[in-house]
Parts: C-alpha cells; structure tokens; sequence
C-alpha cells in the first residue's frame, strides 16, 4: 500500500505502524463522573467496519507524524490522508 | 451411511455407485429451538456438541455461503496445546483430547496427526521461560519435553544453528501436538451433526437480529425470517460486522493473517518447527507442500488477502531458520480474516441480549480451539452456565480487570 503523505508525498506503507481507529484522537476526559467507563469503550471496544474506516497511522520511519488515512478495509483503497494534528484542530482542541 | 472398509469393500463391488450425500439440504423450518450462526469448524462442531451431548432437538446452523468456507478453510491446520495461563491451557488440553478422539467419535477420517510441536528457543532467558511454560503443560497433562541444541539437531539437522544473531540453543517439545486436515474437521462435523438432526442451511445470510425488550426472538437472513430460543454466533472473521446487527461493539479488530504453500516436496519435514526469534512456523502438508505463514498485516482489513512487506518477512524468516526452503517454489499464498481480541484470548459468553451468546476473538488460534470451542459454546448455550475450562473467557473481562494476557500485549491487537 502506498500512503500519500500530505506532506511528504507518496510513502510505502511499510515506513509507518499502525495504531487503529482514528476515533482514539477523542481521549475521554478523566475528571468526569463515568470516567472508568468511557475508558473502558475508548481503550478497548471497536466499531471495526467493512468499508471505509478512518485510521490511526505513525510515520515512524519518516517525519514522525501521525496521519489519519481514511481507507477502505474490503479493498485496501486509499481515500484520504491528513495530518492528525489538523484533524484535532478541526474538531476544536486547541494545542 | 456408515463409513468403514466394509462399505468402501461393498462401494468397490457396485463400481461406487452407491455413495450418498454427506449431509442434507434441508430448507430452513418457521422456528429452532438453537440456531448457531456460522457454518464453519465452530459452528458445526457447537451444533454436533448440542445434539450429542445435551440432547437439544431443532438445531440448525446457518451459513451465508458453504460451509468450510471461511477460516477454517483457509488456516494453517496446526492442533496443539501449549499455552501457559490457568485461564487458557486446562481448555486447549481438553481440545486436544477432543481432537485425539475425533475420528471415531465422528466416523470421519480428519487426518489428525500427532506428529509433534518443536518451539525453538535462541537465548537463555528463551529457554528459561519455555522451561516455565513446559512445566504449566506437564499441569495439566499436555506433556512438554526442553531439548538441548544437540537434542534438536538430532531431529532436524537441517535447520541453521550456528545463525550469528539467532543461534538455536534448543527448543520446547509438545509431541502430542501436530496437525488436521481442516476441510475434513468441517465437513466431519457437518455429517456428523446432520445424522444427529441438524439441519445445514448454507446460502442463508444473517441480516439481523429481531429483539424485542432486550430479549431475543430471532433472525432476519435471505431465506426469510426464522424465530429462535437460542442463538450462538460464532462467525469468527465477521464478529464485528453481525454483532453490529445486534447493537454490541466488541473489544475486536479484524486484520489479515497470510498462509503460504509450496510446491509438493519430498518428505523433509515431519513435525511443526516455530521459530522462536523471526515469527515464523512451518510444516509439511501429506501432498509435500511446506505450509507456512508469520505475522498478521497489522491493520484493520476484511480483505482476505494480504499486502507484499509481510511475505517478505515471512520469506526473511523462512530463509534465516531453513535456507533450504529458498530453492522451493511456492505454490500459492492467502489471507484470512482475524477477530484479534484486545489481550489476544477468545471470548465464549452470553451477550447483555436474553438469548443471543457470543464465540469469537480466536486471534490467530481458532482452528487448534475448534472441538473445545464447540464443546465449551455448546456446554453454555444449553446449561446458561459456562464450562468449567471456559470461565475465563468473559466479554466483560477488560471492564473487571480479568484479562487473559497470555502475551503481555496489552490493549493494541495490531501489536501480535
């Protein structure tokens, strides 16, 4: 599989590991009542889909950035890739 | 009809004329008293234990394309027992005696061969912890012996021992592990339980599940509605795809696991070899094929096939262990798909769903589980009461603090 990096430009997919779900960006907030079980779902249950899943991808042997590739899990296609960080941004975390 | 030399004698007589269907085709019926989603080694052998063991009456398996079709069609056909934790090795060793007992038991011959696990071992501290694991084997029965580097060159002289960065200093030894026909299990199973009255409905999808306040009343598929006092799934591969249909998320990711086959060799190998520093296993197959496979791909897919950086690693560590293995040609490669479970155990529980249970998150060890699986899943879904060498494996294991850590892996399945 080829990863195009935003920045970078296509990479072997073999230069990166893989972490999972893109939703493990939301890290529950530990001061909140029901803390013990919204880390419970975030650590450990999935939606795993057949389809397109949103990922979490390291740059481990390049820049050392985290992607978020959206890919489809049946065909291995890559739809999109975007910096990690711009993902957060977007969702309105600030640093 | 009973297979025996008698009937393969009289067969010969009437130019084998007279062979009938191995199992039935019946049409699924309005309602079952079990219904066991999944027409694979699981499956079948869940539905054969229901029928001979605890009487159950009106069972059906449903299977979206043929039986057999699935993972266990597609693994690597290694039976053994050498795990180390209390939660997990009393349950293989009752596998492998159910395995030791198969044929007769199902009067199907599933080429079970007890030809012998070696795991080779590189370092001391290798040695010392396979010293550990032998002896949590002797516990409970399975049989272990620790070989020296000498004790292993006498059975495989072939192997690379003197490698500068992994040299061989001896290995673990499970003798009563070896190897099954995989198709056979399956369909030895599907007979088996169909002379016992279940019925195998294949081409029948799940496409959902019809509960009504928080109780199960049955199953939607492409052959119609079918209602259910009980259902199991055990779809390993798909578990998070129909439990979707259910409502549930699972501690589970699917990924990939590529298996290789060569060209058919003369005998050279007569046991299983694991390579303990590389991540490689291999075996030879009763046709000659060296079968063999290493790591999963190590991401999310449903794919059934693999990408090419893992072949080369598989290649890599065949290579390092066998050099020989470099002049055979291989044959064919492919992938299945893996439930990898959030500690790398398998769950065998009821669901939070009055009448829905649940068998998946086998990892990269479901085909060795297959008679205990369905023994175990059966022994739940009868008695509402787990087997006693299956108690551990609980859905809710993660939110108690129970986790089976066999591997110290921790909450990434990618990380096998």
């Amino acid at each position: 599989m080829i990863i195009n990096h935003p920045l970078l430009g296509p990479r072997d997919a073999s230069e990166f590991t893989y972490l999972g779900d893109a939703s493990l960006i939301n890290r529950p907030d530990w001061q909140s009542d029901s803390a013990a079980a919204e880390f419970h779902d975030y650590l450990y249950l999935r939606d795993n889909p057949a389809g397109t899943h949103r990922e979490l991808w390291f740059h481990e042997q390049g820049d050392r950035s985290w992607l978020v590739v959206t890919r489809n899990t049946l065909t291995h296609e890559i739809l999109a890739t975007e910096l990690a960080r711009d993902v957060a941004r977007k969702t309105g975390r600030g640093k | 009809m009973r297979y025996s030399a008698l009937a393969i004698m009289r067969q010969v007589l009437n130019g084998h004329r007279g062979w009938t269907p191995a199992w039935r085709d019946p049409e699924p019926q309005s309602s079952y008293d079990f219904i066991v989603i999944g027409g694979g080694g699981h499956g079948l052998a869940t539905a054969y234990y229901l029928a001979k063991e605890h009487n159950a009456a009106r069972v059906a398996v449903l299977e979206k394309g043929w039986i057999g079709g699935g993972n266990v069609g597609r693994n690597t056909t290694i039976i053994r027992a050498n795990y180390l934790l209390e939660g997990n090795q009393p349950f293989y060793e009752l596998s492998l005696k159910l395995w030791e007992n198969l044929e007769q038991d199902l009067n199907y011959n599933a080429m079970v061969s007890q030809r012998g696990i070696l795991n080779l071992c590189h370092t001391d501290a290798q040695r010392d912890a396979y010293r550990r694991r032998g002896n949590a084997m002797m516990f409970t029965g399975s049989g272990a012996e620790l070989l020296d580097t000498d004790g292993v060159r006498a059975m495989y002289p072939f192997l690379n021992f003197d490698d500068a960065r992994f040299p061989i200093k001896g290995g673990l030894l499970h003798r009563r592990g070896g190897t099954a026909r995989h198709d056979g299990v399956a369909w030895g199973y599907a007979r088996a339980a169909d002379q016992r009255g279940v019925d195998i409905i294949q081409n029948c999808e799940v496409t959902g599940f019809r509960i009504e306040n928080g109780k199960l009343l049955g199953v939607e598929t492409t052959r119609g509605y079918i209602g259910a006092k009980k259902v199991g799934v055990a779809v390993a591969g798909s578990s998070g795809r129909v439990m979707a249909q259910a409502g549930m998320r699972l501690p589970i990711e699917s990924h990939v696991l590529q298996a290789f086959v060569t060209e058919g060799l003369k005998p050279v190998l007569d046991g299983v070899i694991t390579y303990g520093a590389g991540h490689f296993y291999v075996s030879q197959s009763d046709k000659g094929g060296l079968v063999f496979g290493g790591d999963i791909d190590g991401y999310n897919t449903y794919a059934q096939r693999g990408n090419l950086p893992v072949v080369e690693d598989v290649a890599e560590g065949g290579m390092s262990l066998m050099p020989m293995i470099g002049r055979a040609r291989l044959l064919r490669m492919w992938g299945g798909v893996m439930d990898m479970s959030m500690d790398g155990s398998p769950f065998i529980d009821h669901t939070e769903i009055d009448g829905l249970y649940f068998n998946g998150g086998w990892c990269y060890g479901g085909f060795k589980a297959t008679p205990a699986s369905g023994f175990c899943f059966a022994h739940l879904m009868a008695t509402d009461r787990p087997h006693e060498v299956a108690t551990a494996y609980r859905l809710d294991r993660f939110k108690t603090g129970r986790m089976i850590d066999e591997k110290g892996v921790g909450a990434q399945p990618n990380l096998h």
